[in-house]
């Protein structure tokens, strides 16, 4: 293990990532943005339409105002004009703040409840923007200083000039009202999204942190670790349920292999060490010529039967891990049955054991001469080895529902039932037969021929002894 | 035992340990023996020199064994090859007898069953006598009347008895070994976990050899067995 590691391990998971690098403060933010964001934009629209909708009244009402007073000169003169306004200016109401300003063509004061034309350049249509020094009439009248107000200049008979304007403080203050609003609008949405994203966060975090933890126990070697679950069915749950079932896999296989290995060990130790010391011995032996041949035998055999361990391993694992069929012929599986018999029936007959045979239908399938060959004889040999003297040994091709099987069986010791599924695994061997001869691998390889070829192995009782099927 | 004469022997292996290992062993049993590192340097070898059988491993630099060996077939060249190799599966096999060798022989293997199979090729290579009886000391096989007598004593042999009979006769003075007759008189490339053969070889045995003075069939110690005349 690197530095880098021991001190990432060390430290609690939260500890090791910067708040700015944590996914889940960037997605708090993020939501906060996007809260503060849409927040802003709703009341944006709000003051757009009512402040615009306001200005658009004041603008209306003045136009309207200048309008009826234009009227009133046409049909009255500028005399009835002059009624019309100081009529106005007595009837206006408290809280109406209508400005009226008459003036000559110098702009000297006429008429009016402003007493000076304001400094402020007009618009091509007449508008202007102005600041009163006294306050209008009404709703600003509790107010001091400047305030602003907005008019527009008509001119009567070419002589005079009229401002009809409204104070604008109360239009300024709804706006400066509106606009506090969206401040405090926006200020309370961020603490409030930054509170629950922070609760989000939370939340999150302790989630992960289950799951976190639990992987630092896994790449620490523990496997039997298991992320705890909720049972509430959210995707928190689904997923440490997945990584829960993962785990178990890697760990059956963790274990599988190392069953494997340890049995790997086991079962070429013995035989290296045999190696060994009749190696030590040949070089204690005198001149006695014909033992040391002997010895040097006994050893070449050891080397071999070393070898031919290492060979079926080799020759399972590229059966298992190679494309089907690559170099698959026509095979009559019944003459490759007569070819067994004819084999290993002497081998039975060494052993005063009887050979029951049937070679069934001649049935010509897709495969691997040499490897079914190999897979039978394998089947065989174990049947013979393990049957006693004066024993059966059966090799036979039957139909049955319609399926074709292949039956070895002998009337040996057996494997009890609870052991047929261990029994094609490598190196896996019945402690009762660890002492007789052979590497163990002989029915791990016979499985993986017959599974290359989509064959079935099954196990069953032949009281006594033991079958072999092989599903065609 | 009968003497094997002098055999010319190149060996194309990229490995020089397992090129020694093979030369040392042949030069021992009298052979002479030439080395190529490389496919390129063995086509050279080969072309320019007659050798009664070449080794080739399979997996060369430059050229590889099966190019190599599909080269010499291509030119004319008729050297009986015995193809070495780490890969033992079928199709291999397949594709180095397709090639034009004449043998496989999976590493990591034992020399006798090396030099067993050269000796074999040699023979082999031997334009084959037309007769049609085959004899060894006073053990005869009339091929036609598939007929086998030991002096005048006729001996009834099963099938399969009578082709390793034949495949022993005809390698007579050699050693053959398991693997050789699996492969030669049953045809099978497996591995036996158990003395199969040897069952079938002293089952043989006892029917040509129990009845008489000599024994004619012999097991080599750590390699295989041999039929030959008594000295």
């Amino acid at each position: 293990m690197n530095t880098e590691n021991l001190t990432a391990s060390k430290q609690k998971p939260w500890q090791s990532t910067k708040l700015y690098n944590s996914s889940v403060f960037r997605l708090t933010l993020l939501y906060v943005l996007l809260f503060a964001g849409s927040v802003l934009a709703i009341l944006s629209f709000f003051y757009w339409t009512s402040v615009g909708y306001l200005t658009t009244q004041t603008d209306e009402t003045i136009n309207a105002e200048i309008q009826g007073l234009a009227e009133r000169y046409r049909t009255d003169g500028f005399t009835g004009l002059r009624v019309q306004i100081a009529e106005r200016l007595s009837r206006q109401q408290p809280g109406e703040s209508t400005l009226y300003l008459l003036t000559d063509e110098r702009y000297r004061l006429m008429l009016g409840n402003i007493n000076q034309w304001p400094d402020a350049q007009a618009d091509p249509e007449g508008w202007l923007d102005f600041e009163l020094n006294t306050p209008v009439r009404g709703a600003s009248a509790n107010r001091v200083g400047t305030h602003m107000a907005r008019g527009r200049n008509f001119l009567i008979g070419n002589r005079y000039h009229l401002l009809v304007g409204r104070g604008m403080s109360e239009l300024q203050e709804v706006r400066q009202q509106i606009v506090r609003a969206m401040i405090f609008g926006v200020i309370a949405t961020v603490v409030l999204a930054l509170a629950g994203g922070g609760v989000l966060r939370r939340s999150l975090t302790r989630r992960l942190e289950a799951i976190i933890r639990t992987s630092r126990q896994v790449i620490r070697g523990d496997l039997s670790e298991r992320v705890p679950t909720r049972h509430s069915g959210d995707e928190f749950d689904e997923l440490s349920d997945n990584l829960n079932q993962m785990l178990s896999q890697i760990q059956q296989g963790m274990d599988g292999v190392r069953r494997v290995s340890d049995n790997i060990a086991h079962d070429l130790k013995t035989p290296l060490a045999r190696l060994r010391n009749r190696l030590e011995e040949l070089r204690m032996v005198g001149s006695d010529t014909e033992l040391r041949e002997q010895m040097i035998d006994q050893v070449v055999a050891e080397a071999d039967g070393l070898l031919a361990t290492f060979n079926a391993l080799l020759r399972i694992a590229r059966i298992e891990s190679r494309g089907k069929r690559e170099a698959f012929t026509e095979v009559d599986l019944s003459s490759i049955l007569r070819d067994l018999q004819e084999l290993y029936e002497a081998l039975a007959e060494e052993k005063q054991q009887a050979f029951d045979f049937d070679a069934g239908q001649k049935i010509v399938i897709e495969g691997d001469r040499d490897m079914l060959f190999q897979a039978l004889a394998n089947l065989l040999d174990n049947a013979i080895k393990y049957t006693p003297r004066g024993g059966v040994v059966g090799l036979r091709m039957l139909e049955s529902d319609g399926e074709t099987l292949i039956q070895v069986c002998d009337s040996g010791p057996g494997i009890p039932e609870s052991e047929h599924d261990n029994v094609i695994q490598r190196f896996y061997r019945m402690d009762e037969s660890r002492t007789t001869p052979g590497s163990g691998l002989g029915l791990a390889l016979a499985d993986a021929v017959f599974r290359l070829h989509d064959m079935e192995l099954r196990f069953s009782n032949n009281h006594p002894g033991l079958c072999v099927t092989v599903v065609v | 035992m009968k003497p094997q004469s002098m055999i010319k022997v190149l060996v194309i292996e990229d490995d020089r340990e397992t090129a020694d290992y093979i030369q040392k062993g042949l030069a021992e049993c009298g052979h002479v023996v030439d080395q190529a590192g490389d496919g390129k340097d063995g086509l050279l070898l080969a072309d320019s020199n007659s050798y009664q059988v070449i080794v080739v491993d399979r997996m060369l630099p430059k050229v590889d064994g099966v190019t190599l060996t599909k080269t010499l077939r291509g030119n004319g060249n008729r050297t009986p090859i015995l193809m070495l190799s780490a890969l033992g599966e079928v199709e291999d096999r397949v594709k180095g007898l397709k090639a034009g060798a004449d043998d496989y022989l999976v590493k990591p293997f034992a020399f006798s069953e090396l030099q067993a199979r050269i000796e074999a090729l040699v023979r082999r290579a031997e334009p084959e006598s037309p007769d049609t009886v085959l004899n060894v000391g006073d053990l005869s096989m009339d091929l036609l009347k598939r007929e086998v007598r030991r002096g005048e004593v006729k001996i009834d042999l099963q099938p399969r008895e009578f082709r390793l009979l034949e495949y022993l006769m005809r390698h007579s003075g050699q050693v053959v070994t398991r693997t050789m007759l699996l492969e030669k008189v049953w045809d099978y490339h497996f591995d036996p976990q158990t003395n199969v053969i040897d069952v079938h070889v002293s089952r043989l045995r006892g029917k040509i050899d129990k009845e008489f003075d000599q024994p004619l069939l012999h097991t080599v110690r750590g390699a295989g067995y041999m039929l030959s005349e008594p000295d």
